[in-house]
């Protein structure tokens, strides 16, 4: 089997699994109990938050544990929506963005919000110039992913950060989901980003846990409210298991980023440059793109049905992004980037983790080869 | 480039005349206690010097190990390299450049104790000074009071080279003085208190009182790792852990509010006593400082101590509670004393004790208990464990939480 379906989950590690295993067992107390079963977990989790924003370069009253990536991005947006409404009631974000931040817009859109989307070129980038003209005075909010999750572009979040220096009552959100481990995010002081959110599930960590940076001194409100957990911000009783399990993921994930980026870099240049040789292959993920996603499409064949394809030969990729695939939603950031819709429902997107090898890429490339070449006859 | 020895010199223990052997022993066996995870160490005490032989263990890690002993003054680690002038060159060159800042000056300092040697002191202390001063063009070379001495002694087997001096703990070593019985509550005067002790030679072992369920397993904790912290000055410490609940419970049914303090301290002084006969201490340590609380006014003091004729050793007796607090932080005590758990002193704490309390009128309410029932239910209950040097509850935890994360 080779698994290439990384942006859309991962693989659970084999020492996250046994972190999780481990501390469902021995720190089975709820963090908030006064007794000792309670602290140990509370300290546990203590650790899991220092250990997670020490590797981000933050401190650990910046870090906030969610259930995922749309939990982050619902409270990112609306949460400043919350808070910020006495001040204004417009906000910025792009066209491409992943559905937990364009269905977010949309929601608050139908209750009199204002919202900006900012078209992208057709390597699907955003422009800072773009932000910087779309800015009124009654902007509260930007809102632009790091990395797409369809094609991979890289959104020059540092350029825009400059740009909103000058803006400085307005939040800035980024979604980070799929640049973690991939594509690096400066966050911390020295940074412009107020909030990034993180999903653990995409880097080998278990299924619903997540967490949010948010910087010292910005204030959100919560959606979550209850038992005062997370400082007051996000209720509930903490999943310490899955937090252990994926402040580990996150460690195995960050430390050696910079090799895991090359390799991955490697497999990559090798599947676009072979599938660029291809005359009925069209590659729209940029040269310049996230080391991890290639996005393309064989000439009047449906995405979906070189999913399949490729299926049956124990290959698993996706069309695009996993949330929008099952609903036949064609390819939003493709058609952001003025792709044509015909050539857009082709899309079919490769996702690579660092597990991943060239071996695989190679024999990836064998099945292709056939794939295309049935295709190109009936064709 | 690896240390191959730790050179240790005695401080106040040269003047210690006839005892002068029985100090150095003890030195040996606190520095193999503190050292015990560094198999392949051998510690050998002479007359006016104790040498550490590290036969390949890591020297920085030793060295942290002797920072805190008592009874060394300062310490050097030594290299050892074969007998060549260019293996001592290259040596000096290495370890004037760990310790070289902008603007510092060195010498050498050669002694030749093997007289064979193909160069005699000063072409030593020549070649040697020019291979260093080639190696940092911008150190100046200075015979009177230079920033860095690289003692240089050539000997039979090979030559050793020196540059550091580093500060010991000074004070006696731990355990030359004789044993006391330290009353560890878990505030920040008694860690201090112990601390003091050790510097001065004592073996301590601490007395700690608990009362559950008035006191929390955080407390007792704590206590421990309290414990822990002053064990790094002589390797272990014992620990002892005395019930005290139910003579809490019996004072506060039968003795007036106001004499409720004064009793439960000349329980715990009774019961530190018996526990110092048990065990051969001569004195008892604890961590009063005059005025600080209504127990350490002096009429407190005298109607508490009038149980016992033992001597009391309290070091921090007349410090404020600023220089108490200095102390803790650089033996650091302070943060794990602050943390918030209560302690058997302070709960049943009545709202106005008396701070002159009369030994009469003690002894009169100390008539409605059972005072030798209780001492001695109280002293069967007792629970002694060994607390190793660093080994806090904290340490363990940290290592769990290493391998899980």
């Amino acid at each position: 089997m080779i698994y290439f379906d990384n942006s859309a989950t991962t693989k659970i590690s084999p020492s996250a699994l046994e972190t999780y295993q481990k501390v469902s067992e021995q720190f089975f107390g709820n963090p908030s109990s006064l007794h000792q079963l309670g602290e140990h977990s509370s300290r546990l989790l203590h650790q899991s938050r220092l250990q997670i924003a020490q590797l981000l370069g933050v401190t650990d009253e910046e870090i906030y544990f969610t259930s995922g990536g749309t939990e982050g991005d619902n409270w990112a947006i609306k949460g400043t929506a919350l808070e910020k409404k006495p001040y204004g009631n417009h906000i910025i974000t792009s066209s491409v963005e992943h559905p937990a931040v364009r269905e977010s817009m949309e929601q608050l859109e139908q209750f009199g919000w204002e919202v900006t989307y900012l078209p992208v070129n057709e390597k699907g980038e955003v422009s800072a110039d773009d932000v910087k003209k779309a800015v009124r005075p009654e902007t509260v909010l930007v809102s632009i992913m790091a990395v797409n999750n369809e094609v991979g572009s890289i959104q020059p979040i540092e350029e825009i950060g400059e740009v909103l220096r000058e803006y400085p009552s307005v939040h800035f959100h980024v979604d980070a989901v799929q640049a973690v481990g991939k594509v690096p995010l400066k966050l911390g002081k020295d940074s412009r980003i107020d909030m990034a959110v993180f999903s653990g599930h995409k880097f080998h960590a278990p299924r619903g846990t997540g967490f949010m940076y948010i910087k010292r001194g910005r204030r959100l409100a919560p959606l979550i409210t209850g038992g005062g957990q997370e400082s007051s911000q996000r209720s509930g009783t903490e999943n310490v298991p899955a937090i252990a399990a994926m402040a580990k993921s996150f460690r195995m994930t960050m430390e050696p980023i910079q090799t895991n980026a090359n390799k991955m870099m490697e497999i990559r240049s090798y599947l676009m440059n072979s599938l660029k040789e291809k005359k009925k292959v069209t590659v729209f993920s940029p040269e310049k793109g996230a080391p991890h996603i290639v996005c393309f499409g064989i000439k009047d064949i449906r995405g979906e049905v070189v999913v399949h394809a490729l299926e049956d030969k124990g290959i698993y990729v996706s069309t695009t992004s996993a949330c929008s695939s099952r609903s036949q939603v064609e390819a939003s950031s493709l058609i952001a980037m003025n792709v044509p819709k015909q050539v857009a429902q082709t899309a079919v997107r490769v996702s690579l983790s660092p597990d991943n090898t060239l071996e695989e890429a190679e024999e990836f490339m064998t099945v292709f080869n056939n794939v295309y070449e049935q295709f190109t006859y009936i064709n | 480039m690896q240390y191959t020895e730790i050179m240790v010199r005695y401080g106040e223990l040269s003047t210690k005349g006839k005892n002068k052997k029985y100090f150095i022993k003890k030195l040996s066996t606190n520095i193999r206690q503190a050292l015990k995870d560094f198999p392949e160490v051998q510690v050998v005490g002479n007359r006016d010097r104790l040498h550490i032989k590290l036969n390949g263990e890591d020297g920085e890690a030793i060295i942290e190990r002797l920072r805190p002993m008592f009874g060394i003054q300062t310490f050097s680690p030594v290299v050892k390299v074969e007998k060549s002038l260019e293996a001592a060159c290259e040596a000096a060159v290495e370890l004037v450049k760990k310790q070289y800042k902008e603007g510092m000056s060195f010498k050498i300092n050669t002694r030749r104790a093997d007289h064979e040697f193909e160069f005699d002191t000063n072409e030593i202390n020549q070649k040697m000074g020019s291979a260093v001063a080639l190696a940092i063009p911008s150190i100046r070379i200075q015979m009177k009071q230079p920033d860095i001495v690289v003692r240089v002694e050539v000997r039979q087997r090979g030559i050793y080279l020196s540059t550091e001096t580093i500060q010991g703990a000074g004070g006696l070593p731990v355990g030359t003085g004789g044993k006391g019985m330290l009353m560890l509550s878990g505030g920040i005067d008694s860690p201090v208190a112990g601390y003091l002790a050790q510097k001065r030679g004592l073996e301590i072992e601490a007395v700690h009182f608990h009362s559950p369920p008035y006191t929390s397993p955080q407390a007792l904790q704590k206590a421990k790792d309290l414990a822990g912290k002053l064990a790094v000055y002589s390797g272990t410490i014992q620990f002892i852990e005395v019930p005290f609940t139910e003579i809490q419970e019996e004072i506060k049914k039968h003795v007036p509010q106001g004499y409720g303090m004064t009793i439960n301290r000349r329980m715990m002084l009774r019961l530190t006593d018996e526990i110092r006969k048990q065990r051969e201490g001569l004195a008892i340590v604890n961590g009063e400082s005059i005025g600080q609380v209504a127990s350490q006014t002096l009429e407190s003091m005298a109607a508490i101590n009038a149980v016992t004729n033992t001597p009391m050793i309290r070091p921090v007796v007349s410090m404020d509670k600023t220089e108490i607090i200095e102390i803790a932080e650089k033996i650091d005590t302070f943060e794990l004393s602050v943390q918030p758990y209560e302690d058997c002193c302070t709960i049943f704490a009545p709202p106005k004790p008396k701070t002159r309390p009369q030994v009469s009128k003690a002894e009169q309410y100390e008539e409605h208990l059972d005072v030798e029932g209780l001492i001695q239910r109280a002293l069967d209950g007792i629970k002694v464990t060994a607390i190793h040097a660093g080994e806090t509850s904290e340490s363990k935890e940290q290592e769990l939480f290493a391998s899980l994360l």
